[in-house]
C-alpha cells in the first residue's frame, strides 16, 4: 500500500476516462468551485453564533498585529529595518493564518508574513532578521516548523507541497500553510506545486492574500481569472473565497482547510480578498498608481474595526479588552524599540560558516583572507 | 565510502549506466529516507535507464513518477529533504533542467546558508549531461558552468564505471547539495568494477595515466578524449599525463597545481564552450598558483562559443584527439 494509491499511476487497469467512448470528466468540477461571494462571518448572522472566545483573542492579535506594522514600519524610517513590506490591513490573514495551524504543523510565508510568523510565537527580533539586514533568517525553521521567509514569488509553494507529501509518507499528520500574494499566483512555481499537491494528494493548504497590488501592477493586469480562487479548479482541488479582512471567516476557512488536509481530503486553495493599506514597501511610492479614494474606501473595511463592530454588537467589546489588547500591543513595540536601537553584534567570519557542511579549500583561503583584512583593520583603530 | 552489501560485492564487467543503477539501489536498501524522484522513473526506468526497477523494488512512494515540471520537482525535494528525506532528483536532460535553476540557485543552493546550518539539502540532483551520442538539440548541454558558478553546491562528474557508483553513493550520502552530472556518451561503455572495492572521495582529482611531457587535465565526458589524445601523442614524442578532476566543486587545487608544477606544461580539456568556462576557472587558477613553475602559459581545448550544433555537425564543435594534440603542440616546446 503506498500512498500513491489513491490514483495508481502504476496500474494500466485504471482507465482513464479521456480514452475512446469516455464521455465524463475525471473529476466532476462543480464541488470545486468557489462560491460566487466570499464567506463572511462578522456582520451576518453568524457573527452572533461565533466563539466568544475566539473572537476577544482574534481581536487582542489584530490590535498587536497593527501595532506590529506600525512599530516596524517607524524602525524603518529610522534607518533601523533596512526595508519593510508591511502588512497594514491584512492583519486579519496574518493572524488568522498563524491560529488555524497546530504548533507540529509547517508554514511556508514570503516576505510579507513576519506578522504570521510573530503570530505563531516568533521572537519579533528573531523574525525581522532578514527586513534588519542583519541575517536571512533569524530563526530556527525546524524547532519553529517555519520555513525561512521566502523572498522569491511562490517558489515556497512547491516546498511546502514537499514536506506535506513527506510528513504524509511518514505516516505523520501534520499539514503545511503556504502564504503568498496575488501577484505569486502568476508564477510559475504557484502552478506547478498546486499540482503537484493536487496529483501527490499532499496536506498543504494554500492562502493568496489577494491584496489588489503586486507592487505596482492591479489585480486586473495580473490575471483574467474570475477569482483567484477559481484557478484551484484546473489542478482538481477546491478553492474557497474569502473575506481577508473578516477574521473570523478567514480562521473558519483556514481552519476547516487545515482539517480537510490533515484527515486526508487533499490540498485546498483560499484566496482571501484583502487590501494592501501601505505601499509595498517604505521604498515604493504607491500614489503613483493608485488613488487615495481607493485606500480610504477600504479603510472602512478594516479589519479590526469589522471586529470591533462584531464584539460590540455582542456586548464583548468591554474596557478591559480594550485596555488588554493595548497594552500587549504597547508591551510589544516597547520590546521592539528597545531591541532594534541597540545594534546587532555580527560576526564577518560566520560568512563562511555555512556554505557548506565542510569549507572547500577556496573557502579556508578565502576565510583566511578576510580574517587578515579583520586585524589589519583592528591594526588601524588601535593606532 | 562505499557501503555495499556482500552480494553486491566482488569483480564485475558492467557499463556506467548499471554501476549508477546500481548505486540508485544499494542506496535505497541502506537507508530508507533515499527517495527517486522525477520524469518516467518508475515504470520506464528513466530515458536511460538508470533508474530501472526501483519502483518495483521500492514502491512507487520511494521512486516516484512526478509531473512534467522540473522547479516542481525539485522544489518539492527541497520540502522533502526540510522533513528529513534525502531525495535523489532526476532531470532527464541537460537542458531540461534549466526550469529548475531559481530553485536550484536560490533555494538547494543557498539553505544551509540562509538558515545559519540548521536546514541543509541533503539533495542529489542527477543530469544526464554532454554530447556525442547524436541527440537533437536541447539534449547535449555540458551545463557544468552554471553549477560550479554557484556558491553551495558540489558540482560531481563521473569518468569511470567505478567512479560512477562510487561518486554517486557518496553524493546521496552527503548532507550538502550536488549536482551530479553524468557524461551521456560514457553511458554504454563497459567496464570491469568491484563495487566493494572503493574510490578516491568527491574533491579528490585522480591521475589516470602517469606522464612526463605536459598535463591533460579533464573530467566526465572529456576524460576518455583525453587518454586517447595521450596514447596518440607517443607518436609525436609527448609522454602526456591525464588528471581526472571528478569534481568542479570542491576543485582538487592542491592535486592539480602538485602535478602541474612537477611537468611545467598544462592543457584544461572539456566540451563546454570555452567563454566562462570551468576550464578558465582552472587555468586561471593553476596559472596564479604554479607561473613560476609553467614553461608556456595554461592552454584550454574546448566547445566552440556556439549553441550546441546539431548532431550531424557536433564533431566539429566537441573537442578531438587533434584539437587536443594541436593546443599540446602550442605549450612552447622548442624553448
Amino acid at each position: 500500500m503506498t500512498v500513491m494509491d489513491h490514483r495508481d499511476q502504476s496500474d494500466p487497469a485504471v482507465v482513464p476516462g479521456w480514452l475512446p467512448g469516455a464521455t465524463a470528466p475525471r473529476t466532476d468540477p462543480a464541488p470545486l468551485l468557489p462560491d460566487a461571494e466570499p464567506f463572511r462571518v462578522l456582520g451576518t448572522p453568524a457573527a452572533d453564533k461565533a466563539d466568544p472566545g475566539l473572537l476577544r483573542e482574534l481581536y487582542r492579535r489584530l490590535v498587536a498585529g497593527r501595532r506590529y506594522n506600525q512599530q516596524a514600519t517607524t524602525l524603518t524610517k529610522q534607518g533601523r529595518l533596512a526595508v519593510y513590506p508591511a502588512s497594514t490591513g491584512q492583519e486579519a490573514c496574518q493572524v488568522a493564518a498563524a491560529l488555524a495551524l497546530r504548533a507540529d504543523d509547517w508554514m511556508f510565508p514570503s516576505y510579507r508574513d513576519t506578522l504570521a510568523v510573530v503570530a505563531r510565537g516568533v521572537d519579533p527580533l528573531q523574525a525581522l532578521t532578514l527586513l534588519r539586514g542583519s541575517a536571512h533568517t533569524g530563526y530556527d525553521p525546524r524547532a519553529t516548523r517555519t520555513a525561512p521567509l521566502c523572498t522569491p514569488l511562490a517558489t515556497q509553494v512547491p516546498h511546502a507541497v514537499g514536506l506535506a507529501h513527506a510528513a504524509r509518507l511518514a505516516g505523520d499528520d501534520t499539514v503545511a500553510l503556504a502564504l503568498l500574494g496575488d501577484g505569486g499566483t502568476s508564477e510559475g512555481d504557484f502552478h506547478e506545486g498546486l499540482n503537484f499537491a493536487a496529483v501527490l494528494h499532499a496536506p498543504v493548504v494554500f492562502l493568496v492574500q489577494n491584496n489588489g497590488y503586486a507592487i505596482s501592477v492591479p489585480l486586473t493586469r495580473q490575471s483574467a481569472a474570475p477569482t483567484l480562487a477559481h484557478k484551484a479548479v484546473g489542478y482538481g482541488i477546491p478553492g474557497r473565497l474569502v473575506d481577508g479582512n473578516d477574521a473570523a471567516a478567514v480562521h473558519q476557512v483556514l481552519t476547516e482547510a487545515v482539517e480537510r488536509a490533515r484527515t486526508g481530503g487533499g490540498p485546498t486553495l483560499v484566496e482571501a480578498l484583502t487590501y494592501r493599506v501601505e505601499a509595498h514597501t517604505n521604498a515604493d511610492d504607491a500614489t503613483r498608481y493608485r488613488h487615495a479614494e481607493e485606500v480610504t474606501a477600504w479603510q472602512a473595511h478594516d479589519p479590526i474595526r469589522l471586529l470591533e463592530d462584531a464584539l460590540r454588537e455582542r456586548g464583548l467589546l468591554d474596557e478591559q479588552l480594550v485596555a488588554e489588547a493595548a497594552d500587549e500591543a504597547e508591551a510589544m513595540a516597547a520590546r521592539m524599540r528597545a531591541e532594534f536601537h541597540a545594534d546587532p553584534d555580527l560576526d564577518p567570519m560566520s560568512l563562511f560558516a555555512h556554505v557548506y557542511a565542510e569549507p572547500t579549500q577556496q573557502l579556508r583561503e578565502q576565510a583566511a583572507q578576510l580574517a587578515a583584512e579583520l586585524a589589519a583593520e583592528a591594526e588601524v583603530h588601535a593606532r | 565510502m562505499t557501503t555495499a552489501t556482500r552480494e553486491q560485492s566482488g569483480l564485475r564487467t558492467g557499463t556506467m549506466a548499471q554501476a549508477l543503477n546500481a548505486a540508485l539501489r544499494d542506496a535505497m536498501r541502506a537507508d530508507k529516507s533515499v527517495h527517486v524522484l522525477g520524469e518516467d522513473v518508475g515504470a520506464l526506468g528513466g530515458v536511460f535507464r538508470i533508474t530501472d526497477g526501483l519502483t518495483a523494488e521500492f514502491g512507487a512512494d520511494r521512486c516516484l513518477d512526478t509531473p512534467l515540471a522540473e522547479a516542481g520537482i525539485l522544489g518539492t525535494a527541497v520540502g522533502m529533504a526540510m522533513y528529513g528525506l534525502r531525495p535523489v532528483v532526476e532531470m532527464q536532460f541537460d537542458a531540461f533542467a534549466y526550469p529548475a535553476m531559481e530553485q536550484l540557485v536560490s533555494h538547494v543552493a543557498k539553505m544551509r546558508n540562509r538558515t545559519a546550518g540548521k536546514l541543509p539539502l541533503p539533495i542529489t540532483v542527477r543530469v544526464p549531461y554532454g554530447g556525442g551520442i547524436g541527440g537533437v538539440e536541447h539534449h547535449s548541454d555540458a551545463s557544468e558552468a552554471y553549477y560550479a558558478h554557484t556558491p553551495g553546491l558540489h558540482v560531481v562528474t563521473p569518468a569511470t564505471v567505478a567512479d560512477a557508483y562510487g561518486l554517486l553513493r557518496e553524493a546521496i550520502a552527503s548532507d550538502d547539495p550536488v549536482v551530479f552530472l553524468e557524461p551521456k556518451r560514457l553511458y554504454w561503455g563497459k567496464a570491469e568494477w568491484d563495487p566493494a572495492a572503493g574510490v578516491e572521495p568527491i574533491g579528490k582529482a585522480v591521475l589516470r595515466r602517469p606522464g612526463t611531457s605536459a598535463v591533460l587535465v579533464t573530467y566526465g565526458p572529456s576524460l576518455p578524449v583525453c587518454l586517447e589524445a595521450a596514447e596518440a601523442a607517443k607518436a609525436e614524442g609527448w609522454d602526456l599525463a591525464v588528471l581526472d578532476l571528478r569534481s568542479l566543486v570542491p576543485f582538487d587545487e592542491a592535486t592539480a597545481c602538485e602535478v602541474v608544477r612537477s611537468l611545467g606544461r598544462a592543457v584544461v580539456v572539456h566540451e563546454a564552450s570555452g567563454f566562462g568556462g570551468a576550464g578558465a576557472e582552472i587555468a586561471a587558477r593553476l596559472t596564479e598558483k604554479c607561473f613560476h613553475h609553467l614553461a608556456a602559459p595554461v592552454l584550454r581545448v574546448t566547445g566552440f562559443d556556439i549553441p550546441y550544433p546539431p548532431p550531424m555537425l557536433e564533431h566539429h564543435h566537441l573537442p578531438g584527439v587533434d584539437r587536443i594534440l594541436d593546443a599540446v603542440a602550442r605549450l612552447q616546446w622548442e624553448e
